[in-house]
């Protein structure tokens, strides 16, 4: 490493550069999908299943397209058989091939089963009624605990494939399925002092991004079919809409636009193929705009996830031997499902970097609710959630402060960590988060509780996290940059800026290597035609793998730059130097600027002044993350509120400190909604009632408290500048840590989120 | 969503009263409810340029147009001196301001939601609505009623030396409550009163009369009898907020903290 | 029906149905700022002012707006960029999804509340959601617009 070694002084990054794009948003400028869509879009909508379980017996489109102003009513009859997966992952998916874009089968209350496109909101909704569908009403498998070999089969056909050997088997209702460890696990535990058993529980959960899913498309002078959307992964979604239209992936270009949010929900190509099917049909422009509604009832919200946790330590608290067993719901497609739920181990139990053993066993299984999809922590908050709930009810066995026993077991710069996949930890300041964020809310004051003398207490509590940069071995990033005339740049990534603000900070990154202002660097948003591949915005990958490319691009043009420079002065490039701004001879002192430089290779010029760079890392370097919660509880009715949040993350080199610290302010946000708050809520017969937001309550800036973020910096020799991610982590900590300040509050632990008042209240009436 | 016909806004209350009579009108307040249902509404009746958009303190009565949203009732300064911080408590939670600068205090009584806070809180005091033909009847008599063709002019707080207390329990601090209670006391032809009204159980408020007399200086055991005996007349469900047991203990907690509080003031 | 308003200090004209709501006219007459993000009033991005004040456009029936005046943040452009500046160095924007209609009431929250406190602050935005931002940098953002509001009217009241 050259650059990114040599650089100390930095001058952009690790500096609070505002968002380039920041100007268009806060003056509501018009650059999101719905803002740019051709007016004489055609208005799709879908008609979904009233049932969880069906199959269309008869489908009646006649009168709905005799409605004025309808173009077309599209059932499954007019889609390809062809299996797809809408997870926006690397080929081969590991996600079985389960999907078509109308199915005869109907699988969860809100399927697709028709799709209806008219010139008006008004032709379509009324076109939407006149469809009409005979089902024959199926029993459901909505139970989780119950899915595994159920005589009920999600998938039955025949066509459903896995292209990845992740232990899939369709006539089992399994998704996934796997076991891993090492040492002996059994002989460990039953040599332990304690042994923590204890099953713990979290709920599926929505990202609720701002913008909900939506996507237009229409057909270009050359006949392709060209998809605007609200995507997080431009590229994977253009080979989607090739498996789901079974046409050739040279017909379709995907661009990205601004995005209002995406948590990981829109990793799953949710809204895309439906305009996608119209306009292939009808060659008309098409656009989707999921309601609310639909973006909370057919979409991809987190993995709901059982785990049987044991956990054994000896007496002085060294964690000796963990023991995972994960059963996740993947829902009625198995999205994200084969690879969220290893996270759930894998990115819980390196935590503590001592264990002679452990043991990690898997179940995946379909049922009949909406599909699972990628958010935040993939799988990881799921597991932290188990782990560290079983961590400090350990401490809580052995009388020991769960901050201490964390000191003793914690992972430690240098360690191997044998269930992250043998790697080592080569940067990590967990014990220096850890400590700092003590610190920072006043533990050895405030632990376990204080009585607030007015019927209330508060307490605090631990958790930590870690995640990983990018997918080891898999996610690729690639960049390209080129000299253009007066001398800027012009980036060109495929890395999707979904708000959080990558287009600014491969800038930045740029700017530093290149010399020069950040204003001189111009960033251009995704189009699948132009733009150099990416894998997307996911796995925590951006600023980790897309970062390197970026940095292995500009060493690679500041090299060219020095050879045109040379070229121009007549003299070796050997005896040249680049300073940003100008090629100087060092011989002689002669020098030409980069403007000239710029202008002169768009005269007489065989030689474009581009480099383009790719990155894909053999490892992923977790970032680590302490949090400790402060909440006061209401002893009579339960209530639990959020006083205050500490939170220190090692994410390597911060590149930029203010968006990386609403980062952390906004996972941690979610990461309380998702403690205190969040549920997806079904009936009896599989109708999801957390419909609105009415229904699926997101905090409020009343419901978040305090939240206070630091950061103590490891330097990642692989990573650009030191970096590694944070996207991700950031959500990981609240739920355990609100848990364990539960805990030590009023001594009630509740191991299935969300932690409601109710159930810390009847907590307190069976002590 | 609601599909409507025709929207009129009509000069008079005689052409509103008039055009409500068709089976598919409807009056809307602040179309904050309505909207969301799945209606066929021929007619909607906007009743925004009749001037029910006013809170008159008319000496021993304060009047409340039906147009007057949630915003003007938290911000009243009459209704204020007259019932304390406790109206403003039961409209702050609602949603946010902009959701309260439109939302009306007609909506919300006539709607008889049961979520809501405001009827709670109005129906615990000494509260009439006017109706356009039915006259002025009491909020405790009108909270009973079927919806009908009449309609709501105003909401009427009698003046008179009572406390006034409410409080809430919620998930998130701007949701639907799980619970709400608001208590009230005074003297009532001699009597000490006790008003407890209680909302979101989850069925709509409904108010207990009391002739209790408390000494302000009563135990702490003696009070959380008196609350534990009105939370028990009240009956209770269960839904996605809460179950019914839970909410008759929040109740419980609810009106003893307020009645404590009332009788602390009067010491 | 065919409604006539002040949008933005201009007379307007649109034509539409009795269950048209505001927020898709708006958009309709180029208004993009205005978005909508839930459809039940429960989320703020559709804020705009109605006679100065704060209302949700997903919900008011367009046919009620005849004779009224509207404002959205493409009315209020310099002072949404002025307090944009202060929002942007705390990264408070993020997606920017949210932040048309939460600047609006931002600023109502200006011309209402003298010298507001954090709580005050906080309960008066409580009906704007956001999911990216953990709110923090929000209110730090306000409260050094706020701060250098003051200094700037201090300046001119010495001059």
């Amino acid at each position: 490493m050259t650059m990114a070694e040599e650089r100390k002084d930095m001058r952009v990054v690790n500096h609070a550069v505002p968002k380039v794009d920041a100007q268009a948003l806060v003056t509501g400028k018009a650059v999101y999908t719905n803002d740019l869509a051709p007016f004489d879009s055609l208005i799709v909508k879908i008609v979904r299943s009233p049932h969880a379980h069906a199959l269309i017996k008869d489908i009646n489109t006649a009168r709905a397209e005799a409605v004025p102003g309808i173009e077309c009513v599209l059932t499954y009859k007019d889609c390809p058989d062809k299996r797809f997966t809408m997870a926006g992952q690397t080929y081969p998916e590991p996600s079985p091939y389960d999907r078509l874009i109308l199915d005869q089968r109907m699988r969860f209350v809100g399927d697709a089963a028709a799709i209806v496109a008219g010139t008006s909101e008004e032709a379509v909704r009324k076109a939407m009624k006149l469809v009409k569908i005979k089902y024959e009403v199926l029993e459901p498998v909505l139970d989780f605990r119950q899915a595994k070999d159920n005589p009920i089969l999600v998938h039955p056909e025949d066509n459903w494939k896995s292209l990845c050997p992740v232990g899939a088997d369709n006539k089992r209702n399994l998704c996934a399925h796997d076991e891993c460890g090492s040492g002996d696990i059994e002989a460990v535990l039953a040599d332990c002092d304690y042994v923590i058993d204890r099953v713990y529980h979290t709920k599926a959960n929505q990202q609720a991004m701002m913008e909900t899913f939506r996507t237009y498309t229409y057909l270009d002078a050359y006949g392709r079919l060209n998809v605007v959307s609200s995507t997080q992964v431009p590229f994977h979604v253009r080979r989607i809409l090739a498996n789901a239209l079974d046409i050739p992936k040279s017909k379709v270009r995907v661009i990205k636009p601004r995005i209002g949010g995406g948590f990981g929900a829109k990793q799953t190509s949710v809204s895309e193929v439906y305009p996608a099917l119209v306009t292939w049909k009808t060659g008309k422009p098409a656009k989707i705009i999921f309601t609310r509604e639909e973006s909370l009832i057919a979409s991809s919200p987190r993995h709901e996830m059982e785990m049987h946790v044991r956990l054994g330590a000896d007496k002085e608290g060294h964690i000796r031997g963990i023991d995972l067993y994960t059963l996740s719901n993947t829902g009625a497609f198995g999205e994200h499902g084969p690879t969220t739920v290893g996270l759930s181990g894998h990115k819980s139990i390196p935590l503590y970097g001592q264990t002679e053993a452990f043991r990690f066993t898997y179940d995946v299984v379909y049922t009949n609710v909406m599909s699972a999809g990628a958010y935040r922590g993939y799988g990881a908050t799921q597991g932290i959630f188990a782990v560290e709930s079983a961590v400090n009810e350990l401490a809580q066995v052995l009388g020991m402060d769960p901050t201490v026993l964390r000191e003793k077991n914690l992972v430690r710069e240098g360690q191997t960590m044998p269930a992250y996949y043998g790697e080592t930890a080569a940067s990590c300041a967990l014990d220096r988060c850890l400590s700092r964020a003590k610190e920072m809310i006043g533990w050895d004051e405030k632990y376990p509780c204080r009585d607030m003398g007015n019927g209330k207490v508060r307490g605090v509590g631990v958790a930590m996290a870690m995640q990983g940069s990018g997918i080891s071995g898999v996610d690729t990033g690639s960049v390209s940059i080129k000299v253009n005339d007066d001398g800027f740049y012009s980036l060109m990534i495929g890395a999707t800026d979904m708000g959080t603000g990558c287009d600014t900070i491969l800038s930045q990154m740029a700017a530093e290597c290149l010399d020069c202002d950040i204003s001189e660097i111009v960033v251009h948003g995704v189009d699948t035609d132009i733009s150099p591949y990416d894998c997307g915005s996911y796995a925590s990958s951006t600023t980790y793998v897309t970062g390197m490319a970026v940095v292995k691009a500009c060493e690679s043009l500041r090299e060219k730059i020095c050879e045109k420079g040379a070229e121009y002065m007549g003299c070796a490039v050997d005896e040249v130097e680049f300073n940003g701004a100008e090629v100087v001879n060092l011989k002689t002192g002669g020098s030409i600027s980069r403007k000239d430089i710029g202008n002169k290779v768009m005269c007489f010029n065989n030689e474009p002044l581009c480099a383009s760079g790719a990155y894909s890392s053999p490892t992923s370097p977790p970032p680590f993350m302490a949090g400790i919660a402060e909440v006061e509880i209401d002893k009579e009715t339960g209530v639990v509120e959020m006083v205050d949040y500490a939170a220190v993350v090692d994410c390597g080199t911060v590149v930029n400190p203010s968006l990386a610290r609403v980062q952390t302010e906004g996972g941690i946000a979610q990461g309380i909604g998702m403690a205190l708050y969040e549920d997806v809520v079904y009936n009896s017969r599989g109708k999801n009632y957390s419909n609105s937001f009415m229904q699926y309550k997101i905090p409020s800036r009343l419901d978040v408290g305090t939240i206070r973020v630091e950061f103590e910096s490891s330097y990642e020799p692989t990573g650009p500048f030191g970096a590694k991610s944070i996207g991700e982590i950031v959500i990981n900590t609240p739920s355990p840590a609100i848990s364990n300040a539960v805990q030590n509050a009023v001594g009630v632990i509740v191991r299935e989120l969300p932690i409601t008042a109710e159930k810390v209240y009847r907590g307190m009436q069976e002590k | 969503m609601i599909t409507i016909g025709n929207y009129v806004k009509p000069k008079s209350l005689e052409e509103a009263y008039e055009l409500n009579q068709a089976r598919s009108s409807r009056v809307m307040g602040g179309m904050m409810w309505m909207r969301l249902g799945n209606a066929r509404v021929k007619t909607v009746i906007d009743l925004s340029g009749l001037g029910l958009d006013q809170i008159e303190d008319e000496g021993n009565v304060i009047k409340i147009g039906a147009m007057c949203t949630l915003r003007q009732i938290e911000q009243c300064e009459a209704l204020r001196d007259l019932c304390g911080d406790g109206i403003a408590e039961c409209v702050r939670h609602i949603v946010g301001v902009q959701f309260r600068n439109q939302a009306t205090i007609g909506g919300s009584i006539y709607g008889r939601f049961g979520f809501s806070d405001v009827l709670t809180a109005f129906l615990a005091l000494d509260t009439f609505v006017e109706l356009y033909d039915g006259g002025t009847i009491r909020l405790s008599e009108f909270v009973n009623r079927k919806p009908d063709k009449d309609i709501l002019l105003s909401v009427i707080v009698r003046k008179s030396k009572r406390k006034f207390r409410y409080d809430s329990i919620r998930q998130t601090k701007t949701d639907f409550p799980v619970i709400a209670c608001s208590v009230v006391t005074g003297m009532v032809h001699g009597k000490e009163t006790w008003y407890f009204s209680v909302g979101a159980r989850p069925m709509k408020a409904a108010l207990l009369e009391k002739q209790w007399e408390i000494p302000a200086d009563a135990s702490e055991e003696m009070i959380a009898d008196y609350a534990r005996q009105a939370a028990a007349e009240f009956t209770y469900g269960s839904n996605m907020r809460g179950s019914a047991g839970y909410r008759q203990h929040l109740a419980e907690v609810l009106i003893r903290r307020e009645m404590t509080s009332i009788l602390a003031e009067e010491r | 029906m065919e409604i006539q308003f002040t949008l933005n200090r201009k007379q307007v004209t649109a034509e539409v149905g009795a269950d048209t709501v505001l927020l898709g006219v708006l958009r309709d007459l180029g208004c993009k700022s205005v978005k909508c993000g839930c459809e039940t009033t429960n989320c703020g991005l559709c804020t705009v002012w109605i006679d100065g004040k704060s209302r949700l456009s997903c919900s008011v029936l367009a046919a009620g707006i005849d004779g009224h005046e509207v404002t959205t943040l493409e009315g209020v452009e310099e002072e949404a960029a002025e307090f944009g500046r202060f929002l942007a160095a705390e990264g408070g924007e993020q997606c920017g999804f949210c932040s048309p209609g939460f600047i609006m009431n931002v600023l109502a929250m200006k011309r209402e509340l003298e010298d507001p406190d954090l709580d005050e602050i906080k309960e008066y935005l409580a009906g704007n959601l956001c999911r990216c931002t953990g709110y923090m940098s929000q209110l730090r953002a306000i409260q050094k617009y706020m701060a250098a509001q003051k200094e700037k009217s201090g300046k001119e009241a010495q001059a």
